[in-house]
């Protein structure tokens, strides 16, 4: 179909929020570089890190197409308020259990969106999808192992495991707040919808963990953590694009 | 005395730099697996190398990006370090080979002529 002014826009701000969330995660994540429990453990993480990057700056190619600045000045030049990722993604890194849970349950909604867009009628997004699909599916695999793990590791780690997802679950649940253009996206065949894709995230997340032994906390008795995909962000995230942005700010102009 | 570094995820770390803890702690829960790779179906497994993995699940996840993340792989196996049965190296001996051994070989055997001779004797 013809796609209108209203479709491009939807499609720029599905763009603009997937690859917002996945620079600021990825460079959350990579925080934890030289830091990792082990080393392995280190490198697995830092790897995946990468590949978060990556994959946003294949989004922001996608975005330059349909005439946005260069991915360069939109990663490094906008403040926290043209940010569109969700709050989940800029919380600090905390303990590693904190950023254990929020791989899982960040990875596991990226990876069904992934699957989605395969077949979204925007061949650009259905090509990267396709492109991507090996290395999240490793990113889903690395979080199962680590929530089994440390659920028959010892009651402590259980325990800590729980109240980590207690913890960042209200975060996860704004990953799914709608934009202004769901029902374009829909229309167009470009994006079933964040509707949609929270309810299969819900019994995906919810199965997994239940076969760990731990619990989905209920999804009506805890409040999402909307906003940031308006532009609404907690103190944290100004802090981080400062220092993501240092080395670019010192001369915007150079040639790497 | 709390680390301050260039890097400012070291300083956010808030490391002790007296502190001794986490070096001299033994990783007595982890293993040791070896790890092999192979980067085409149907040639062998290679021994590229080892890593400390909790267990089997999580040392092949490991082995995913330590060995794996460049360069071809379509499979790994991960093997405990502690299953693998070795010879010893003073035994090395065993390997030496004795300098002769062509009679082992089939080229040695010049017997070609001799059953050509035979095949033409059983067709005349």
């Amino acid at each position: 179909m013809e796609l209108t002014e209203r479709h491009v826009e939807g499609l720029k701000e599905l763009l603009y929020k997937m690859a917002d969330d996945l620079l600021i995660l990825g460079h959350r994540n990579s925080e934890w570089t030289g830091l990792g429990p082990v080393l392995e453990e280190d490198i697995a993480f830092s790897s995946m890190a990468q590949d978060k990057l990556g994959q946003s700056l294949a989004l922001f190619e996608l975005l330059h197409e349909l005439g946005e600045n260069i991915p360069d000045i939109v990663a490094f030049t906008r403040n926290d308020k043209q940010f569109h990722n969700c709050h989940l993604v800029e919380m600090p890194i905390g303990e590693y259990d904190f950023s254990l849970a929020r791989h899982f349950f960040y990875d596991h909604a990226d990876a069904l969106r992934f699957a989605m867009l395969e077949n979204s009628s925007f061949e650009g997004l259905s090509m990267i999808s396709r492109k991507f699909k090996g290395e999240i599916k490793y990113h889903t695999m690395h979080a199962d192992v680590w929530m089994k793990q440390l659920s028959y590791g010892t009651e402590e780690s259980k325990a800590r495991m729980q109240s980590a997802i207690n913890e960042v679950f209200p975060l996860a649940l704004g990953i799914f707040e709608e934009g202004e253009f769901e029902a374009e996206l829909i229309e167009a065949g470009i994006f079933i919808g964040e509707a949609a894709l929270k309810a299969q995230w819900l019994e995906k997340v919810g199965a997994e963990l239940h076969k760990y032994g731990y619990t989905l906390p209920d999804p009506e008795a805890v409040i999402p953590a909307l906003g940031g995909r308006k532009g609404f962000h907690t103190e944290h995230l100004q802090p981080l694009l400062n220092e993501m942005s240092e080395v670019f700010q010192i001369d915007p102009g150079a040639d790497w | 005395m709390i680390i301050k570094s260039l890097d400012p995820r070291i300083t956010r770390a808030g490391i002790d730099d007296e502190s001794k803890d986490g070096i001299q702690q033994p990783m007595d829960q982890w293993h040791t697996y070896e790890v092999f790779q192979q980067k085409k179906r149907g040639t062998h497994h290679v021994h590229v190398g080892s890593l400390h993995a909790p267990d089997a699940e999580l040392a092949v996840l490991f082995a995913k990006e330590q060995y794996a993340r460049r360069g071809q792989c379509v499979n790994l196996w991960v093997v405990k370090t502690s299953d693998v049965f070795a010879t010893e190296y003073e035994d090395e001996d065993i390997f030496t080979t004795t300098p002769e051994k062509k009679y082992r070989e089939p080229e040695v055997y010049k017997v070609m002529d001799r059953i050509q001779a035979f095949k033409a004797k059983q067709n005349s």
